[in-house]
């Protein structure tokens, strides 16, 4: 449904006299398959809204290519408009307008005329539960009901793929909750979604497939539970006061269950171990010889963190 | 048809809002309309006029294009309020005509000012303005082309500083000179020869004094094919780059 190569955007910036070239994002390579929820989890900054917006024809990528639902994105962006639905971040309704008004005015720009849009714009208002507030100004909807007319609005012309970037931020845990259900009953309804997300959770419990981006590149790809596979075994994190951290450090290291150690810059161990129930005895056993005192020790079965972590090098939380 | 049809949509979109807060129409009017009572009284010793009706056609199609010049100027602030909306991104994805975008904006400007226009030219009335219908309607078309033209370069300006501190002093910056230079409070009749030859430079001097020549019923005069060419080259131009801007940002 969606498949780029190569995709590249860099952004000229001014500070003071300089000008610096910043590469937003650089050479992205996506296959997104016809049906299904594709995520692009990162950190801000990590380029994903970028991508996000050359997909959706906003900006123009300096190199590469890329087809969208069957059409081709650098020669013929008006025919990508048509088969696409788009979702900004910071909202795309206005004050003072109703969201049956918003709904109809935005099916209308597509060229549907005024009685199909009007049909249009009453299904969608009811799928989405808004039939209540429908006829009331945008201003005076709660963040949850808002966000849902702007995912109405992205696909009252029945497109096949719809971009969300950042569907969830900002939301409370209920609303959030609820708009992952409207963003499966999508996919229910055969659209291809895709979605900027850089919350781990929202990655893991709804897309079916996720491209993790850095710094303007694609770190890794694959379904969550692939992508949490590649990291073998648990996660062990052990807490300690700073001083005696390298102590620890020397005496875990080359243990024979431990795959990998790390040590946190806040004072502590990360251990890579095939299996954390039976490394915890033997971990506890050995830092009390060595006369040891830990404060915690908790058992991490690899997250979407775990393994940004080990393809960047930091922690998707901390950046 | 599809540009028709959408720039129909566009402005009927921004009219229906506009008519949601009548606030504004009652704004537009006030200014000028306070203008028509404590400032025209001081005209007639002031311009010699033998009559106030006299003064009134001196002041009035002043009155008017200054109008038109302001109002169209400040439409870039709503433009850069939907940009920050989001209304102005979520048009974008859609196929719906670049300059459509722009013109539906800018026809509800002039239509607003029409409205505007009607309401001073009747109370004028009462002050025993008396026009020509057929002058009036072209003094009109004046007014309207002149709108359009600092409406569409607003809104171009807009898209490029996208920030409504910098839009403020760029505008009223520009709008001083052509205000002073124009003769549109008093005529430049009175100016020295120096401050008269720059204004010459001024294509709403010539609006000024066409729109002038129309009220006074002198439809002969030179100054009124002048005033309505230059007017019509410029919103050609205004608009002609505005829409540049348009399909350039808003691809």
């Amino acid at each position: 449904m969606i498949e780029t190569r190569g995709l590249r955007k860099s952004f000229r910036s001014r500070a003071g006299r300089e000008t610096k070239t910043v590469d937003a994002v650089r050479g992205v390579d996506l296959d997104v398959a016809k049906g299904e929820i594709f995520g692009f989890l990162g950190p801000n900054g990590a380029g994903k809204t970028t991508t996000l917006r050359m997909l959706a024809t906003l900006i123009e990528p300096d190199g590469g290519e890329a087809t969208i639902a069957g059409a081709d994105l650098r020669k013929d962006p008006a025919e990508v408009r048509r088969r696409i639905g788009y979702v900004p971040q910071g909202g795309s309704t206005w004050d003072e307008s109703t969201a049956r008004e918003e709904l109809v005015l935005h099916a209308r720009m597509y060229g549907i005329s005024k009685a199909d849009a009007q049909r249009r714009a009453a299904r969608a208002l009811d799928a989405f539960q808004l039939t209540e507030y429908a006829d009331r100004k945008c201003k005076t909807y709660s963040g949850g009901q808002r966000r849902r007319v702007e995912i109405a609005l992205g696909i009252i012309h029945e497109p096949k793929i719809v971009f969300l970037d950042e569907p969830t931020t900002g939301l409370d845990p209920q609303s959030r909750a609820h708009m992952w259900d409207e963003i499966r009953r999508l996919r229910a309804d055969g659209m291809t979604v895709f979605i900027t997300t850089h919350y781990l959770d929202e990655a893991d419990a709804l897309c079916d497939r996720i491209a993790i981006m850095d710094n303007g590149e694609v770190v890794a790809e694959g379904t969550p539970t692939e992508l949490k596979r590649e990291i073998s075994g648990d996660v062990v994190l052990v807490g300690l006061d700073l001083a005696a951290t390298p102590q620890a450090a020397q005496t875990l290291d080359g243990e024979p269950y431990v795959n990998k150690l790390e040590t946190i810059d806040e004072g502590g161990l990360r251990l890579y171990v095939d299996e954390g129930a039976t490394a915890i005895p033997q971990v506890l056993r050995r830092l009390d010889h060595a006369g040891l005192e830990l404060r915690s020790i908790e058992l991490h079965r690899p997250s979407l963190d775990d393994v940004f972590l080990t393809k960047t090098g930091r922690s998707l939380r901390e950046s | 048809m599809k540009f028709a049809r959408d720039t129909w949509l566009i402005f009927q979109r921004q009219t229906q809002l506009l008519l949601r807060n009548p606030v504004w129409v009652f704004v537009g009017v006030f200014q000028p309309v306070m203008y028509l009572l404590l400032f025209a009284p001081l005209l007639k010793p002031a311009l010699n006029a033998p009559t106030q009706a006299a003064a009134y056609k001196i002041f009035v199609p002043g009155l008017l294009v200054l109008l038109a010049i302001f109002g169209g100027l400040f439409q870039g602030f709503g433009l850069i309020a939907e940009l920050r909306a989001g209304v102005i991104e979520r048009s974008r994805v859609t196929p719906i005509s670049r300059l459509a975008l722009l013109l539906g904006r800018s026809l509800r400007d002039v239509v607003s000012l029409m409205v505007q226009a009607v309401i001073i030219t009747l109370l004028a009335l009462i002050f025993d303005l008396r026009v020509f219908i057929g002058d009036l309607l072209l003094a009109y078309l004046m007014l309207a082309l002149i709108a359009l033209m600092t409406s569409a370069v607003s809104y171009g300006v807009a898209l490029k500083v996208k920030s409504e501190d910098a839009l403020a002093p760029l505008m009223n910056t520009v709008a001083q000179p052509v205000l002073l230079l124009s003769g549109i409070l008093l005529p430049l009749t009175f100016a020295p020869g120096w401050l008269q030859g720059i204004a010459n430079w001024n294509p709403f001097s010539w609006a000024v004094d066409g729109t002038r020549a129309l009220f006074a019923g002198d439809l002969g005069s030179d100054k009124v094919w002048q005033g309505l060419s230059i007017t019509a080259v410029l919103a050609a131009l205004g608009v002609y780059w505005a829409a540049r801007q348009f399909a350039r940002s808003v691809r």
